[in-house]
């Protein structure tokens, strides 16, 4: 029943948290994948635009905010799917805990890879690459952050109308794929068409895109940013709260 | 001992016209029956018959539950009885990627979470593991056990809070000779001992013996609820099977007789 409120325990939201990473602790080559692969993906980048390092800056800070969204989301929505058909969800749910900790403990554990993450492959772009970042370093791992949670909460969300784990890989490109094309990575998003460029305000991947973007070209943290940060946690809250509607106690 | 001398009223778990539809099929046909606390209760038919969904609704997972549900004195799926009914479900819900002692360590801090309790919390686990008989085991990863043994995981999760109602969906499924044995003198030693009220499926009828009262199920309904003597002295059988086989019989030809048009799907 969805009567009872999500309350929030901190010491089982940690219990559940320790529990996530302790899970991926015991599978080492998806830390390493996890870890890595931005890494390479951003080196890879920066090569192919060699000769054209002002192409490398613009969509080098963009990506460094699209990775830990898109990692997130895979990790995510596999997790929680096995949680879901493996029973240990319906156990949990006949036990005394809150759906918030549940979410919140996926949240802080992936949550936290994602800052392992982010660090790796802001510190590569920005002291090894050369990516030109006139703003704060710091500023681009918030939003990494941010767009890790809102990845999280996707990922969350989607694994309730999956059915095994080929569809929710399938989600993939389904939720992620339309934002990316929309997000103002290729192009800016006022050059789209006037009915995509009004899709893309109410999608969320644009305004981390653009976050990426102030802290690329302004020295100060400008309105805009804090606009775009707090659009993301907004959404990605929100759908935490969708998320959580769709874990029931009671199912058929 | 416990306290046995209860009456009806405070029986463990009351169900009347207990209904369960799922999809467009009615699974449970309002139910009548009592479990007496402190007791094995077995739940016995064949596949399909509709355990699960009762075991289900009895620890308030199941939807579209219909009738009078009461479990330990409150309505079945009531948020207080969730640290007071432990559940095992037919495929054993356990994290694969985490040792048994990291399984049970995660459920030891969802019921009693806090530093405070970290010393409880530890020897309920090493209980618990010892209680299934997996110490030599405690540092392996679940998905490299066998399937009795991660399903004897599963029960270590259920049996960690102590609860006062234990729900358990065929536990004995796939395990050998020995095994069973030790499970089911466990489970005497759970009722004798600490009182814990067991309601225990299974489609082994030999293992009805062994139980204190039985509820034979067959297509949603209950064909009979007494104790492995009375029905075999009912029905003038030398075995619970064979009791059972009588009643379906019995039930077929009733069927027969009173339903003669009922429709075909």
């Amino acid at each position: 029943m969805s009567t009872d409120a999500p309350a929030l325990s901190p010491a089982r939201t940690l219990a559940t948290a320790g529990r996530v990473l302790r899970q991926l602790r015991h599978d080492p080559r998806t830390i390493a994948l996890l870890l890595i692969v931005p890494v390479l993906m951003i080196t890879l980048l920066r090569y192919v635009f060699d000769a054209d390092t002002g192409t490398f800056d613009a969509i080098g800070a963009s990506l460094l905010g699209i990775f830990p969204l898109i990692t997130m989301f895979l990790v995510t929505s596999i997790a929680t799917l096995r949680e879901r058909t493996s029973g240990t969800l319906e156990r949990l749910l006949a036990m005394p805990l809150g759906k918030g900790d549940l979410i919140a403990g996926y949240a802080l554990a992936f949550g936290a890879v994602a800052v392992a993450q982010s660090l790796l492959a802001t510190a590569m772009s920005v002291w090894v690459l050369g990516l030109d970042v006139v703003g704060s370093p710091w500023l681009l791992l918030l939003v990494a952050l941010l767009d890790a949670l809102l990845g999280t909460a996707l990922g969350l969300f989607v694994s309730a109308f999956a059915a095994s784990e080929f569809q929710a890989v399938q989600f993939m490109p389904a939720v992620i794929f339309p934002q990316l094309l929309l997000c103002g990575l290729f192009t800016p998003r006022d050059r789209m068409h006037p009915v995509l460029e009004a899709v893309s305000d109410v999608l969320p991947m644009s305004y981390a895109v653009d976050g990426m973007n102030q802290v690329l070209t302004h020295t100060d943290v400008t309105a805009d940013f804090y606009r775009d940060i707090l659009i993301v946690a907004g959404c990605a809250l929100l759908v935490l709260c969708l998320g959580a509607a769709t874990l029931r106690r009671r199912t058929t | 001992m416990m306290n046995l001398s209860r009456t009806a009223d405070t029986s463990a778990v009351s169900a009347r016209a207990l209904t369960v539809v799922r999809g467009d099929r009615t699974v449970l046909r309002g139910l009548d029956f009592t479990v007496e606390p402190g007791r094995i209760t077995g739940l016995l038919g064949p596949s399909g018959c509709g355990k699960s969904t009762l075991m289900r609704a009895v620890v308030g997972t199941q939807t579209k539950v219909t009738g009078a549900l009461d479990v330990l004195g409150r309505p079945a799926g009531h948020p207080s009885l969730r640290p007071r009914v432990g559940y095992v479900t037919q495929a054993p819900s356990v994290y694969a990627d985490l040792t048994v002692r990291q399984n049970l360590d995660y459920f030891a801090a969802v019921l009693r979470p806090g530093r405070a309790h970290r010393a409880f919390r530890e020897e309920a686990v090493s209980r618990a593991i010892g209680d299934v008989d997996l110490t030599s085991h405690a540092d392996a990863l679940a998905t490299a056990l066998s399937g009795g043994q991660r399903s004897r995981v599963s029960l270590a999760v259920a049996l960690l809070g102590t609860p006062e109602l234990l729900v358990l969906d065929e536990p004995t499924v796939g395990l050998d000779p020995v095994l069973r044995r030790d499970l089911w003198n466990l489970f005497h030693t759970l009722a004798d001992d600490r009182g814990t009220t067991i309601l225990v499926s299974s489609h082994v009828m030999d293992e009805a013996e062994r139980c204190h009262r039985l509820l034979l199920m067959r297509e949603g309904e209950i064909l009979a609820d007494n104790t492995p003597e009375a029905l075999r002295a009912r029905t003038g059988s030398a075995t619970v099977e064979e009791a059972f086989l009588h009643l379906v019989d019995q039930a077929s030809v009733d069927e027969a007789a009173t339903a003669p048009q009922e429709t075909s799907r």
